[in-house]
């Protein structure tokens, strides 16, 4: 059995998106910045993609920038935020410290050009309460970054309590929605979000195409020169079969979002009740605040690379936030952040779900990972010292 | 492509000579849970051969393929030829290893001189120090 667990990182693209992007390939393969009829066509392609995604976020056309994914979309509404706040002399960011690295590497990277970065604990829960973002604004905060939902353990921000929070104080408020949009309901204006990033990729839409929303009348800084595209602001011919194919995925994921949700999310609570009576072991993440696809575990006494490669040949796709599996000698910064200690950290296992996925594939996954589990601790001296009582339990 | 050869692979999922030895000559440890391996080596020693040679290791896919093979390589050799085991040789016997999963390979070459060091040790057998390496976890110190 082949199951693919591993939606967070990916998903498969749909067949109505991928249907949507031949044409523009064949058909409309105009550049939407061309006069003659052909690129007048693409351009009103392109227009009408931008309403339909407006439309799923409850924004205006005008506010919705093409971008080449949620890196992209991230830095362009951080650096813009930071340097149009830096004019007025203010020069502080409020994040977490979950953060996806599209995020944090761009606020180091404000760090060195003087910005203060405070990044809000999420020990606690597993999250990070509104009333922390509260207790962090001050005279000269300029940004508030707060993903929407983590990619690693699941766990799903107060983003309309913390977009009050930044309306209140006059603070520019983006949420990194990579994670959530077409898998949870969004409502930008509702929830006063000032700037929003999603990828297409992860809605089971094409990659290398994504979308910043921006609120109108906050200032936007473009990270790309070039061309007059995207109302100046992203230069660059647009890519109308990416764009097209996103916004097909959109909407289909808003239009069965409801469906779909408690769907996977059923799948969701089948595998962690599963995976829970493997002994020694934990749940990483908000367990009430979570997404409907997010299943992250710690195992005791095991390393996640070797129990990501033996799930692998037993056909699971899924991912781990273990040293060996980032290239680098520390195992992922978000089970640290949740405060797993190194040890443990190690043996960490995503899965992520998506209604693709069936019951029957859920069973073969507690199967395997149990017996994976057990294979890798018999052979693991760490194991041995946890049985013998020479090493103290830590989960 | 995957990431690792099939030897490798093969290593991995049918690992030779795990376990322990409840009366061995020689063990040892090298590495640290918190840096994600360790691996422990138990040597039986007749007339300065290695007769039997088993395994335990926490660590990755490759940490787990380069015990299995060193174990291999040095089972029925002299102490002396044991000592001469490279991570190098470790790798290539393996068909290769990603450049960034090299020193897992280190791993196993040096709970090899550790499990040496430790039979000497018991048997009062004189031995250059400088030749084996700290208890430290080796690539920690990279």
């Amino acid at each position: 059995m082949k199951v693919y667990a591993d939606n967070a990182a990916t998903t498969k693209i749909s067949e109505h998106a991928l249907a949507a992007m031949l044409p523009c390939y064949e058909t409309y393969y105009g550049n939407p910045s061309s006069l003659h009829t052909i690129g007048q066509q693409a351009k009103e392609i392109l227009e009408d993609a931008r309403s339909r995604m407006a439309k799923c976020l409850g924004c205006e056309a005008r506010e919705i920038y093409f971008t080449s994914g949620g890196s992209e979309s991230d830095n362009q509404a951080i650096l813009s935020a930071a340097y149009t706040g830096a004019k007025k002399g203010k020069k502080h960011i409020v994040s977490t410290a979950f953060e996806h690295h599209a995020v944090l590497h761009t606020l180091k990277k404000l760090e060195k050009e003087g910005f203060e970065v405070t990044l809000l604990s999420v020990k606690e829960g597993h999250n990070v309460k509104a009333q922390q973002v509260k207790d962090a604004i001050r005279e000269d905060t300029c940004l508030v970054t707060t993903m929407y939902a983590n990619n690693e353990i699941g766990s799903i921000l107060p983003i309309a309590e913390i977009g009050k929070i930044c309306k209140e104080a006059g603070v520019v408020f983006h949420t990194d929605a990579v994670q959530a949009v077409g898998h949870l309901p969004i409502d930008v204006k509702a929830e006063n979000i000032d700037m929003l990033s999603l990828s297409a990729h992860k809605f089971h839409g094409p990659k290398g195409v994504g979308a910043l929303y921006v609120r109108r009348g906050v200032p936007l800084l473009n990270l790309i020169e070039g061309g007059a595209q995207e109302r100046n602001k992203r230069a660059g011919t647009e890519n109308l079969p990416g764009i097209m194919g996103m916004t097909v995925a959109l909407e289909d994921a808003c239009e069965n979002m409801e469906k779909n949700a408690a769907y996977v999310a059923g799948l969701r609570d089948q595998l962690i009740a599963g995976l829970s009576r493997i002994p020694h072991c934990a749940l990483n993440g908000d367990p009430v605040n979570r997404l409907p696809g997010n299943v992250s575990f710690c195992f005791e006494g095991i390393e996640g690379e070797s129990l990501l490669l033996m799930l692998d040949a037993l056909g699971i796709s899924a991912s781990s936030g273990s040293a060996c599996t980032s290239g680098s000698l520390d195992p992922s910064h978000v089970l640290l952040a949740i405060g797993r200690v190194h040890d443990v950290a190690h043996g960490s296992l995503r899965l992520s779900l998506s209604h693709y996925n069936t019951p029957e594939e859920i069973d073969h996954i507690i199967a395997s990972t149990a017996q994976v589990v057990e294979t890798l601790r018999n052979m693991s001296p760490v194991w041995r010292d946890l049985q013998t009582g020479k090493r103290q339990y830590i989960l | 492509m995957a990431l690792y050869s099939e030897k490798v692979m093969d290593h991995f999922t049918h690992p030779r000579n795990v376990g322990i030895i409840d009366n061995a000559d020689g063990v040892g440890e090298i590495g640290n849970a918190k840096c994600g391996d360790i691996m422990k080596m138990y040597l039986k020693v007749e007339n300065n051969i290695i007769t039997d040679v088993k395994f335990e290791t926490f660590g990755c896919g490759s940490a787990i393929a380069t015990s299995s093979m060193a174990t291999e390589m040095i089972k029925g050799k002299s102490i002396d030829e044991a000592l001469q085991l490279t991570n190098k040789a470790v790798a290539e016997a393996l068909d290769g290893l990603p450049a960034h999963k090299m020193h897992c390979s280190v791993l196993a070459e040096e709970a090899i001189k550790a499990a040496v060091k430790d039979y000497y040790d018991r048997n009062g057998i004189a031995y250059d120090k400088s030749l084996f390496p700290d208890e430290e976890c080796p690539h920690c110190h990279e």
